[in-house]
């Protein structure tokens, strides 16, 4: 039995929902059980965010995750929050490019990702939540980045199509990290 | 149809409502169900439909009255303060005996509470709503499909027995996403007619549609006619779903996000050896007291959980009637239990295991 519990934080604005409905959209084309909860509050863009994504191979009881297999912390703030959220032999990715501390555990596995210089480097800011994305997909899979890909289009709302090739070079890009 | 799709609790019920033939959708905004006024203000026009927000909860609700009594499919939807707001209204629906579905996105409470996901207004929907001698039906969806479905299920409940339906569920069902299938559609041209309804009055006798009755012999006639509807729920609309009661020594009560909770508590709990069961009401009114009391016969005790300090439990001690401990672990105010805390109850009660 495979099933992944996976938290996406953030501050508001970087597109951490975004990351989770994305891999959640893709779970469910690959016909698996997935769920997405997201923080909700009176706090928006700035504050901070995060979502669960659960993805499994059978039936999800909580959608909740009191230890999560991944952590993706795309900032301090939500770095210090979920540290110790990561299941002992679990693994963090954290965003370099906004987060310059050392991580206190070593019975974890960090992965570090530059994502902001990167989606610099594509063209598009914007794009850093992509390029961690694309960086998780490639290290441990859950679904297969063809699938994310065809997602996209599924999941950015109309307004943002002008920027679906963008996202997709962000995620190869991202995928060449680790 | 048929397509599995990802969305939303909230977006979920307010299309299930479409699919379910419903025309009519009267609110005022409020957390954490905004989601379902914000679709249905560009999906109810998209079929003909009417969207209207309305200048405070109480007109809500007595517009949904007038729609109700016209003989629309109608629903309103809120969350905790908004729906204390809506009761007099509800009261005067189920006193006309007319069919509506309200949707209850709890949150913690009293007063304005919060906005965090709770399961405290359980009283409230099963026995309180308001004045006089009545019950809603009440549906308890614990996950997006099912809260498509409860809905769906809802607006013929409500028709069937000409009595307001409630969907309850907690911030966090409206929140989540999970796939959803649309597999049923209604077309409101193919509804029965009703023949009740003050739709027009040319060529018939005319209908009335009021909760006015100050004779009491007269009034005690109603109430008995209601109590007769709630008895006939009780014999037919009973729902619940069960898992693991063939060997439990402990069996868990718990509806909605508290089930969902529970149901990874249990796993925890049997991969060393705790023989758990799990109870999940899906409805609350009639609530499934047969089965309860009939597994109080062969387990040693039950535990309720819930997102309040203690409201259904009172169900279920009445549905054991005595016969076995009834524990209770809950949080409340917006605070969601974790499955290692119910781990924890269950091993007290449970006692050490090898």
């Amino acid at each position: 039995m495979v099933k992944e519990d996976i938290i996406f934080a953030g501050f508001g604005g970087q597109g951490v929902m975004l990351m989770g409905r994305l891999l959640a959209y893709a779970g469910m084309k690959e016909d698996r059980h997935v769920s997405w909860m997201p923080s909700y509050g009176p706090e928006m863009r700035g504050g901070t965010a995060n979502c669960t994504v659960i993805v499994s191979d059978k039936e999800i009881p909580s959608p909740l995750t009191s230890k999560a297999d991944i952590v993706v912390a795309m900032n301090l703030p939500s770095l210090l929050k979920f540290l110790d959220k990561v299941k002992p032999g679990g693994k963090l990715f954290i965003n370099t490019s906004l987060i310059e501390e050392d991580v206190a555990r070593d019975d974890i596995e960090v992965i570090e990702v530059n994502a902001n210089d990167i989606a610099l480097e594509v063209g598009e800011g914007r794009v850093a939540n992509m390029v961690m994305l694309g960086a998780l997909i490639n290290k441990v899979g859950i679904v297969k980045m063809d699938t994310i890909k065809s997602s996209l289009s599924d999941v950015l709302s109309k307004r943002n199509h002008d920027l679906l090739e963008v996202n997709k070079q962000a995620l190869d890009n991202g995928a060449k990290l680790v | 149809m048929g397509e599995k799709v990802l969305m939303k609790g909230n977006e979920a019920i307010a299309e299930a409502a479409v699919k379910a033939g419903c025309r009519y959708f009267f609110g005022y905004p409020i957390t954490p169900q905004n989601e379902i006024p914000a679709y249905l203000s560009w999906r109810l026009p998209e079929v003909g439909g009417v969207f209207l927000q309305a200048e405070s909860e109480v007109a809500a609700s007595n517009m949904v009255y007038g729609a109700a009594g016209a003989g629309a499919r109608v629903l309103t939807s809120s969350s905790s303060p908004g729906i204390s707001l809506k009761a007099e209204g509800i009261s005067y629906i189920a006193g006309a005996e007319l069919p509506a579905v309200i949707v209850n996105m709890m949150r913690g409470g009293p007063g304005l509470g919060g906005i965090q996901p709770a399961q405290s207004d359980y009283f409230q929907a099963t026995k309180g709503m308001a004045h006089g001698d009545f019950h809603l039906l009440v549906l308890a969806p614990s996950s997006v499909q099912e809260a498509v479905d409860l809905t769906i299920d809802a607006f013929a409940l409500a028709d069937k027995y000409r009595n307001p339906v409630m969907l309850l569920a907690d911030g966090m069902i409206g929140q989540m996403m999970e796939p959803v299938e649309f597999t049923r559609e209604i077309d409101p041209e193919t509804l029965p007619d009703k023949p009740w309804a003050t739709n027009g009055a040319k060529g018939r006798e005319k209908n009335i549609i009021n909760s006015l009755a100050l004779d009491p012999a007269e009034l005690e006639k109603h109430n008995l006619k209601l109590k007769a509807k709630y008895d006939q729920m009780k014999e037919e609309e009973v729902r619940f779903a069960s898992k693991g009661l063939d060997d439990a020594e402990t069996v868990i009560v718990a509806y909605g996000t508290a089930a969902r909770i529970a149901a990874s508590a249990i796993e925890l709990a049997r991969q060393v050896g705790y023989k758990v069961g799990l109870i999940r009401p899906i409805t609350l009114f009639p609530f499934p007291e047969e089965i309860i009391n009939q597994t109080a016969d062969k387990v040693a005790n039950f535990l309720t959980i819930e997102m309040s300090t203690g409201q259904m439990i009172e169900d279920v001690r009445l549905a054991v009637n005595g016969k076995k401990p009834v524990h209770f672990y809950g949080r409340t105010g917006g605070m969601i239990p974790s499955p290692e805390e119910i781990f924890e109850q269950i091993k007290i009660i449970g006692g050490a295991k090898e």
